[in-house]
């Protein structure tokens, strides 16, 4: 049937697949977290790092500390007033592709911290994909979340047409 | 210990003269850099304004704030009791330690009594969470002078203790397990013998440290003789904790005002005379082991089982039997349960020994049913203060080892 | 330095009981300072100095010299606001402590919220520098002879003093 069955017949070491299954699968594989540690939480994505848990096993354990060679964003904690342009600075220096986890309930709602020096929520600064529950969420909670964002570049798509773009 | 670092420079260098550098027009300015608030060994959201003249810190003026939490306000609007889930968000390494200091403080503002269990509870768990904080120091600590691989034997040993806090608490970093007078509820017996493992254990654990770190020269090298703070100067800038007795100041407020029963245990206070990283670090090592000690001695007293909680009738929960039969005891049930309770008024300073120095709170009651002020003395942020005086002269890369070595945590330092 | 805090014992720093300054010291002091010291209270085991304003530094640093008294360690400075409509409006409790002779003390000043002004404690001890920059920060009091008076926790650019009482909890 079709182009690859006539390829599979003729060069068996050929393996056809769509241009965004590919890349996909090659940015899920390897994400590069930045290594933004705010507050408690930052001690529970460094918990994810360790022995007992180990990223590692998701291709997620990479923690760069220049933003500008990581993929995505794990804010780890409360994000206060005078931090949330310097969060939104470091967003910026992301190259694309680039995702946000929200790690914590201080970070995607401002949690116990209603008050004058919290952001309600880091979603009013960055664009968040995935937001993690918990005070704080337990390393298994951020490797799912991390797992969870897997999935979802899995379902994006590399060249996206204008036609799509208008729709969205 | 000043002489260690020198650095040797090949005396007779030969340069043929159509390569020689032209005079660098930068030679003799000074550069101003920015370290942080994103620096993975600032410890957190610290940030660093530097004066740099080439490699020499001229002068350093942190810049705090940027994880302002505005905690002492909330505190103020929240019940007696609701208060301790917010004090253990501040130190989040040391959240027992930050629990017990406001609980002490309030119980010296109500009166109360804690009863033996909960008083040899709280030092267990307090050790415990000492244990841990330093263990995170200890890893952070060795992976910002590039040796990776204490991190992770470190990690080890304190998801060991978290599982502990697991076991008796129900969380792992944010227990709110102590309460004013005494603690939420009594050990399960399934604690005794995690423990046990944990602690029998443990002493393997701080030789390797020993072996992997500690006898290392290249770390040795790296701390020895850097970021000094002599004595009076320690004093004058208040500093506390580890900061303090590594530069010679034998005074810690577990032994010189006893709290919770710390008097009756058996335990030592390590004290460095050189002021340097390398004492600081020498004494945190040592006082890992004592806390081990005061561990299983605390661990063999909390096997007697008591009442965990004080009886005084604002804190205790009426017997369930009795409020059926009696109105007055419904009702004493349901104030409790919905407006909490009032501390008659006055004012308090009560200051406990955390992981990092002389945690200090400055209760003041009005007579309601939420406090009125509560003030915290961190001990990171006096300690922090100190910083442009310890780094003044060094190199840039003993910056980071001096910020690691007073072990700052910045929600206790912006609060 | 006294010889206690010179040995590296395993004994307490002190082996004078946990307590605040002695009577007989405090009423030298109240003859000493009369100008200055409105009161002293002791409640719940703590002893505490109302102090005017006037005079308050040489007190404090009467306080760290005096042999007797030598609170050479400076634990916390609080501010406190007694209440929107309260005349004197805040106050600032200094914390001292005595490592040597293991004792405290605290020190307290009225102010008045038109002339919320204090002299800063920062040529005594060096650790009032940031605590003393705290409360600018959070309550607008002002230290005279701060060598760096700015905020320190809330940005630069903020308006507001968070702490105050008739400041809301979610900001403005």
């Amino acid at each position: 049937m079709g182009l690859e069955s006539t390829i599979g017949e003729v060069l068996p070491d050929v393996l056809t697949t769509s241009l965004d299954s590919l890349v996909n699968w090659a940015r899920k594989s390897s994400l590069w977290p930045a290594t933004f540690g705010l507050a408690c939480c930052a001690i529970e994505m460094m918990a994810m790092t360790d022995a007992r848990n180990d990223v590692a096993r998701f291709g997620a354990e990479v923690f760069r500390a220049s933003p500008r060679q990581a993929d995505v964003m794990i804010v780890a904690g409360r994000v206060s007033i005078k931090m949330a342009p310097v969060l939104r600075r470091i967003y910026d220096q992301m190259p694309e592709p680039k995702w946000v986890i929200s790690m914590g309930v201080c970070a995607s709602a401002g949690g116990v911290f209603n008050n004058y020096a919290i952001v309600q929520g880091v979603d009013k600064v960055v664009p968040v994909d995935i937001f993690v529950p918990g005070c704080p969420p337990r390393p298994e909670g951020l490797i799912y979340a991390v797992m969870k964002l897997q999935e979802k570049i899995e379902r994006e798509r590399v060249f996206v047409s204008e036609d799509y773009v208008q729709a969205a | 210990m000043q002489s260690v670092r020198e650095i040797r420079v090949p005396t007779t260098a030969v340069v043929d003269p159509a390569f020689a550098r032209k005079p660098d027009p930068l030679a003799d300015q000074l550069m101003t850099i920015s370290l942080g608030p994103q620096h993975p060994s600032t410890h957190g959201v610290l940030r660093l304004e530097l004066v740099l003249d080439g490699e020499t810190v001229v002068s350093t003026i942190p810049d705090i704030g940027y994880l302002h939490t505005g905690m002492e306000k909330t505190m103020e609007k929240e019940r007696w009791q609701q208060v301790v889930t917010i004090t253990c968000r501040m130190d989040y390494l040391n959240s027992m330690g930050n629990d017990l200091g406001y609980c002490l403080a309030a119980e010296k503002l109500l009166g109360v009594e804690v009863p033996k269990y909960a008083q040899d509870l709280r030092v267990l768990f307090c050790e415990l969470n000492r244990l841990s904080s330093h263990l995170v120091w200890f890893g952070t600590h060795a992976m910002d002078m590039g040796a990776m691989t204490g991190f992770f034997y470190a990690f080890i040993q304190r998801e060991k203790i978290l599982d502990l806090y697991e076991c008796a608490t129900g969380a792992r970093l944010h227990q709110s397990y102590f309460a004013i007078g005494g603690a939420r509820w009594a050990l399960p017996t399934s604690f005794h013998g995690l423990c046990e493992d944990f602690l029998e254990g443990f002493p393997a654990f701080l030789e390797e440290c020993k072996k992997l770190v500690t006898g290392n020269r290249i770390f040795q090298r790296r701390t020895q003789g850097v970021g000094v703070i002599k004595k009076e100067n320690a004093i004058n800038w208040a500093l506390s904790g580890p900061t303090i007795r590594g530069s010679g100041v034998n005074w810690d407020i577990r032994k010189a005002e006893p709290y919770s029963g710390y008097d009756t245990y058996d335990f030592h206070v390590p004290v460095y005379e050189d002021g340097d990283v390398w004492s600081r670090y020498l004494c945190r090592m040592e006082e890992m082991e004592e806390s081990h000690k005061i561990c299983v001695e605390a661990l063999k007293r909390v096997k007697q089982p008591g009442p965990h909680l004080s009886n005084h009738p604002k804190l205790k929960i009426p017997d369930r039997d009795l409020m059926k039969q009696h109105i007055d005891v419904m009702i004493h049930h349901f104030l409790i349960a919905s407006e909490g309770f009032t501390i008659p008024p006055g004012e308090v300073y009560q200051s406990i020994e955390s992981a990092r120095g002389e945690l200090g709170y400055y209760l003041i009651s009005d007579g309601d049913i939420k406090p009125y002020r509560v003030r915290v003395r961190a001990p990171s942020y006096v300690n922090l203060a100190a910083l442009p005086e310890m780094v003044e002269g060094s190199l840039l890369a003993d910056v980071v080892a001096v910020i690691g070595s007073i072990d700052i945590v910045l929600g206790d330092v912006d609060r | 330095m006294a010889e206690t805090t010179e040995t590296n014992g395993q004994a307490p720093v002190s082996t004078l009981p946990r307590s605040s300054v002695r009577y007989a010291d405090t009423s030298l002091l109240r003859t000493n300072f009369a100008d200055t010291i409105v009161e002293i209270k002791e409640a719940l085991g703590e002893i505490t100095i109302i102090a005017k304003r006037d005079g308050l530094l040489a007190l404090l640093m009467h306080l760290r010299d005096e042999p007797k008294l030598r609170f050479n360690y400076l634990a916390d400075i609080g501010g406190v606001d007694l209440g929107e409509f309260a005349e004197p409006r805040f106050a600032v409790a200094y914390q001292l402590y005595s490592i040597e002779l293991n004792h405290r003390l605290r020190v307290k000043v009225l102010i008045e919220e038109g002339d919320a002004t204090v002299p800063s404690a920062c040529g005594i001890w060096k650790a009032a520098n940031w605590l003393e920059r705290e409360i600018y920060d959070m309550f607008g009091i002002h230290f005279d002879n701060h060598p760096d008076l700015r905020r320190i926790l809330m940005p630069a650019d903020y308006e507001g003093h968070p702490l105050r009482k008739d400041f809301p909890l979610k900001g403005y």
